[in-house]
């Protein structure tokens, strides 16, 4: 029986509107943006419509570049389509000046340096594209 | 809407859009009908099969007869020359294309087929083109033969009087005669 690999590949490419668009622009220039909620908190990333009232949210601050892990999952044997190809944990992280967590790769070296309340920093990358990628990943911030 | 940006952003372009590809790795494998048709291929041939039941030559046969749900027992080498019974003239580029513009896509039925084919038609100018048109294969190099239907480069016209197709698509009655390939 014959077998062969098949690849399908879509390259799909999206517009990003105003507000997630200046998320990717900061990403970019390596600042970190969320945007004002109708109760004032920041939510990050920045959402286009206040999640409670439905209102136009039109306020984008400066966040970070620190934050702080919420939650995390140790990945012991990443495969080839995760972002690092060593172990590393998926982290909510909760940005300094941000009332909501994001999604991010930290890669922490073992499971026992991460925690809830550990401290990251973002690792950029030098070519930078206006992605989420463009934080290659964070990692945990040096005390002093 | 305004947007009030952190006065970092005001002065940069503005990003609009982002690449979300999407990618989709299978391991396939070419069943029973498949993987003989295409062992075919390795040797130069075109292999169809058979419903034992209403004797509709299938290629490349998928293994079974849809209007009878029987196995295509009956392994059939057609010739190659086939009727183009429709086509398309490409005009607009697609990512990943590697075709020179126009160019001629076609579905052809092989003489002795109740099925059709689609590949490309070369070796002919877009608006020569037509249904009922005859056409053959352009194989590779034997050398050069792999199991894949990219062994046939594409078909090209065939000078023979056009067969006649009396609508787009529709299948062509060959008769007893021709049916198994006899030219
Ligand atoms: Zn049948």
């Amino acid at each position: 029986m014959l077998r062969a690999p098949l690849v399908i590949e879509y390259p799909f490419e999206r517009t990003t509107g105003p507000v997630v668009g200046a998320f990717l622009t900061g990403l970019r220039e390596r600042i970190l943006v969320g945007i004002t909620g109708a109760d004032g908190r920041v939510i990050v990333p920045p959402i286009e419509y206040d999640p409670v009232t439905a209102e136009d949210l039109t306020e984008l601050v400066e966040v970070g570049p620190g934050g702080v892990v919420t939650a995390c999952a140790w990945v012991a044997r990443p495969d080839a389509r995760q972002p690092l190809d060593h172990p590393f944990a998926w982290a909510l992280i909760r940005l300094d000046g941000a009332d909501t967590a994001m999604v991010h790769v930290v890669d922490a070296g073992s499971p026992d340096r991460i925690a809830v309340g550990t401290r990251v920093t973002p690792r950029w990358r030098d070519e930078r594209v206006g992605a989420i990628g463009d934080i290659e990943c964070f990692v945990i911030e040096e005390t002093s | 809407m305004t947007l009030v940006l952190p006065e970092s952003l005001r002065d940069v372009e503005a990003v609009t859009r982002v690449a979300t590809p999407a990618r989709l790795e299978y391991d396939f494998t070419a069943g029973r009908a498949t993987t003989t048709f295409l062992r075919g291929i390795l040797e130069h041939k075109i292999l169809g099969e058979a419903c034992p039941i209403c004797h509709k030559v299938y290629v490349p046969s998928r293994g079974a007869c849809p209007s009878h749900g029987v196995p295509t027992s009956e392994i059939v080498e057609l010739a190659g020359p086939g009727v183009l019974v429709s086509y398309c003239v490409v005009n607009v580029a697609f990512h990943g294309s590697v075709m020179e513009l126009p160019y001629v896509g076609g579905l052809i039925q092989l003489e002795g087929a109740d099925m059709f084919l689609m590949h490309l038609i070369q070796e002919a100018s877009p608006d020569e083109v037509r249904i009922g048109q005859w056409v053959e294969p352009v194989w590779r190099d034997d050398a050069d033969l792999e199991a894949t239907l990219e062994s046939i480069r594409y078909f090209r016209p065939l000078d023979r009087p056009d067969a006649t197709v009396d609508e787009a698509g529709h299948v062509v009655s060959w008769g007893p005669a021709t049916r198994g390939g006899a030219a």
